[in-house]
């Protein structure tokens, strides 16, 4: 049985976490490049050294002495997002969407003092939200609206869109849609759905659910077969453009649409996981391969989207 | 080279250079690869107890040495407020306490551990004059009775053995019967033995007192046997003055081999000395290395076993850890088990080394149970992170002092060792598995902490096991073995257990 299944994920191109971490990241992430990525502060401004969009910073918080500016930095802000520099995987993200004068709310509704949201900043500072407990700072920047046409697909948080890159080629993509059950949340482990994306067109390939298959979204609904990203090429680029600044052989690029401003690139992560591969119901290994088979270095990146999306659409499998 | 062809020779150079190096000393130094047969090895605790009357005292006691059947390991002496001296005589090694003044009761520990060893028996030198005891002066009634018994066993055997045999029975024959004229003072009660003795140099037969203990686990208070010795112009022979017989009795410990009395003391009154025993069963091999004269290698020399005999202990487990890591490696690696902290089972293992098992696991699961309660209403009072989990550590200490005192009174003496837990990585475990609890919701906290768990109880069931406890102790070489078959590891890129479930959509 085992045998079996060994070779079935074998044939079908699965990549393993240890072939990951081995083969990939190991070998294509040099491990000064992974600074710039595990802290936002830094990658939001080197993305903007390079002219890419990212939710508008409005302040830092570096030290509990600057914790009194807190008040001043959220002055007139009817709405906001507090993030820790280092959180990983999604951790310590406060979303306030609605404020009455000293009260802000939670999506969900939640109300938080003053006092609360200074508590919060402070546990992020001592470093409780970063990997080893190290001190970390506080990043406030505006909410982002999510653009409508993916509203529906989402209870309450902001759905993003994961993109996996590799030597700048965008290989593999999928929708992250927060449910009741994630609690707002684009956390996959909490029950958040990952569609599987085509990379040639954006459109859903199949839609996955605590590592089963749905077809609806469980809170809205809506049926993701139609789902289709606006700007498809756009997210490309920008996630094309990741490798470029960040100098990452094997990365994911976590990206937002928002309302006014079209896709902005929320964060980088050098270590992407791998449910893209059960959301997309393709494995990995083939489209890696392809890449490293290259002969031809150093591609402009619309010419890297352009074989991308000739290259990797004919072996997806529609559902 | 690329990294992979360097990590593949390293890993080359260290598996055959440990598995070489073991196999080289088990082939050529006769180090046995498996635990092989037990000894049982005695703890034995000598209580001299006495009343000080505000004297100077002295107190003298006689110490046992190696002998045929028994090998003294190592012996301790606990004597607070007293001097403390042992002197080598010719015959004895006598240990001696003194102290200026002192008052009331007064308690002295001497300790030793034996191992019994296969009977080779020594030849023993023929008695010397000063060895005969001190004629007692008996009443013209009581000299007659005795040369009547000695008339009467002479006729009765053979030879100096067969004699004391007949004079030993008829002595205990007489002295059943309550009769006015018994050889022995009834103010001053002489024990068999002595009467014994004294009844074989009036027949002048040489002859001695052999003191000493009969072996028993988990025996305490037990006095000292006296059996009595006498030479036949060749041998030795031991008597036990009592059944009349042949023979060291049935794992006899001797003490002491003629000479004064067992303990002497000045300045006090009632002396007494007590025995207690414990046994346990140790690995033959270790029990030649504690009383290995001069290593014949600098494999031995180089090497564990030249530590003092705590710092040896303290080596012995932390030779394990490697074990416990490879274990977390290989749940890591092959089977995709998610823990709470990397090491973290490693270190719990350990501290199930000095609970057992099953005290550990309960102990541990309410102590992680009861700080996730505690850590839950903290996070309600608005504190900065290093007070919190601060606090989370004090009330894992309490918590531990709590359940201490409880067990101890139940009577549950292994919980006493739950100081062992590591606290510092408990409280920030609660910490962890708290804020995991927060952002991924109590599934991933049960899926963590049971995989922390599953791997802590098998590193400990690995760490615990005769052999690989044998292997590491005996033979610290086989951790290059370890070491290359973990960077092998590190290479792996095969899928793990659970991604056979984990993809298995993604596939269908």
């Amino acid at each position: 049985m085992w045998i079996k299944r060994h070779k079935k994920l074998r044939n079908a191109g699965v990549l393993g976490l240890n072939e990951r971490n081995v083969s990939y990241i190991s070998r294509y992430n040099k491990r000064e490049n992974f600074p710039l990525v595990d802290n936002k502060l830094k990658t939001k401004k080197a993305a903007l050294a390079v002219n890419l969009p990212v939710p508008e910073l409005l302040g830092v918080i570096s030290s509990p002495q600057q914790l009194k500016t807190l008040p001043t930095l959220l002055k007139d802000r009817q709405s906001f997002v507090i993030k820790p520099a280092r959180g990983s995987g999604g951790k310590g993200i406060l979303v306030i969407s609605r404020r009455e004068g000293e009260q802000f709310f939670k999506p969900s509704g939640a109300l938080l003092t003053t006092n609360a949201i200074r508590h919060y900043v402070s546990n992020i500072l001592s470093g409780v939200y970063s990997l080893g407990g190290k001190p970390d700072v506080a990043l406030i920047e505006t909410l982002v609206r999510g653009d409508q046409l993916l509203d529906k697909y989402s209870h309450e948080g902001l759905p993003d869109i994961r993109i996996i890159v590799f030597q700048g080629f965008p290989i593999m993509a999928m929708l992250r849609c927060p449910t009741s059950n994630s609690d707002g949340k684009a956390n996959l482990h909490q029950g958040a759905v990952g569609v599987g994306l085509d990379i040639t067109r954006g459109t859903a390939l199949k839609a996955v659910q605590h590592d089963k298959v749905i077809s609806h979204h469980p809170d809205t609904g809506i049926k993701f077969a139609d789902l289709a990203i606006p700007n498809w090429r756009k997210l490309l680029q920008l996630a094309g453009h990741c490798h470029d600044f960040t100098e990452l052989g094997y990365l994911g690029c976590d990206i937002v649409l928002d309302k006014n401003r079209g896709p902005l690139i929320l964060e980088v992560n050098a270590r992407p996981g791998l449910f893209i591969q059960i959301a997309s119901g393709v494995g990995l290994r083939s489209r890696l391969q392809n890449i490293e088979n290259l002969m031809q270095k150093d591609w402009h990146v619309d010419s890297r989207i352009d074989y991308a999306m000739t290259h990797f659409s004919s072996n997806t499998k529609a559902n | 080279m690329s990294s992979r062809a360097q990590v593949y020779l390293l890993a080359l150079v260290f598996i055959s250079a440990g598995i070489g190096l073991t196999l080289y000393k088990n082939l050529a130094l006769n180090f046995p690869l498996s635990p092989g047969s037990l000894t049982r090895v005695w703890d034995v605790e000598a209580k001299v107890t006495f009343w000080a009357t505000q004297q100077p005292i002295i107190v003298d006691l006689a110490l046992p040495q190696s002998q045929d059947a028994y090998q003294v390991l190592d012996e301790t002496f606990a004597s607070s407020g007293y001097g403390f001296d042992i002197r080598n005589g010719d015959e004895q090694r006598r240990a001696t306490w003194t102290r200026r003044n002192a008052g009331g009761q007064q308690t002295l520990y001497y300790k030793l551990k034996i191992a019994r060893q296969g009977t080779s028996p020594t030849p023993s030198a023929p008695p010397t004059a000063d060895q005969t005891p001190d004629k007692l002066i008996w009443t013209p009634a009581q000299e007659s009775t005795a040369a009547t018994l000695i008339a009467q066993a002479r006729t009765l055997s053979a030879n100096p053995s067969s004699f004391a045999t007949q004079l030993l029975k008829l002595l205990k024959q007489h002295e059943s019967i309550k009769s006015s004229h018994s050889l022995n003072d009834p103010r001053k009660r002489i024990s068999q033995a002595n009467l014994a003795l004294q009844l074989l140099s009036r027949a002048e037969v040489a002859s001695h007192i052999v003191r000493g203990i009969s072996l028993a686990d988990r025996v305490h208070n037990q006095t000292a046997t006296e059996l009595v010795e006498i030479y036949d112009d060749k041998n030795w022979y031991i008597i036990d003055p009592v059944k009349a017989s042949f023979g060291l009795p049935k794992d006899f410990f001797i003490w002491q081999r003629g000479g004064d009395s067992l303990l002497q003391l000045e300045g006090g009154r009632r002396s007494k000395i007590r025995f207690s025993f414990i046994a346990n069963d140790l690995p033959s091999k270790n029990i030649a290395l504690m009383h290995a004269e001069e290593p014949n290698s600098a494999l031995i020399d180089f090497n564990i076993y030249s530590l003092p005999v705590e710092k040896q202990a303290v080596f012995k487990l932390l030779l394990l850890v490697p074990i416990g890591a490879l274990v977390v490696v290989l749940f890591r690696v092959l089977i995709g088990i998610r823990t709470s902290g990397t090491f973290m089972p490693v270190l719990i293992a350990m501290a199930f080394m000095q609970t057992t098992l099953l005290t550990g696991v309960g102990l541990l699961t309410a102590l992680v149970i009861v700080g996730l309660w505690i850590r839950s209403y903290l996070s309600q009072l608005d504190l900065l992170m290093v007070s919190r989990i601060a606090a989370v550590l004090i009330v894992v200490v309490m918590l531990m002092a709590v359940f201490s005192v409880i067990s101890h009174k139940l009577g549950l003496e292994q919980m006493l060792n739950m100081t062992f837990f590591p606290m510092v990585i408990l409280a920030w475990t609660i910490e962890r598995l708290s804020i995991t609890w927060e952002e991924d919701g109590a599934r991933e906290v049960a899926v963590q902490g049971l995989g922390s768990l599953t791997v802590a109880i098998v590193a400990y069931l690995a760490m615990t096991n005769p052999l690989v406890g044998h292997l590491t102790y005996n033979f610290p070489e086989l951790l290059l073995a370890v070491l290359g078959l973990i960077l092998l590891l590190g290479q792996y890129s095969g899928y793990r257990l659970n991604e056979f479930f984990r993809f298995q959509s993604a596939v269908e």
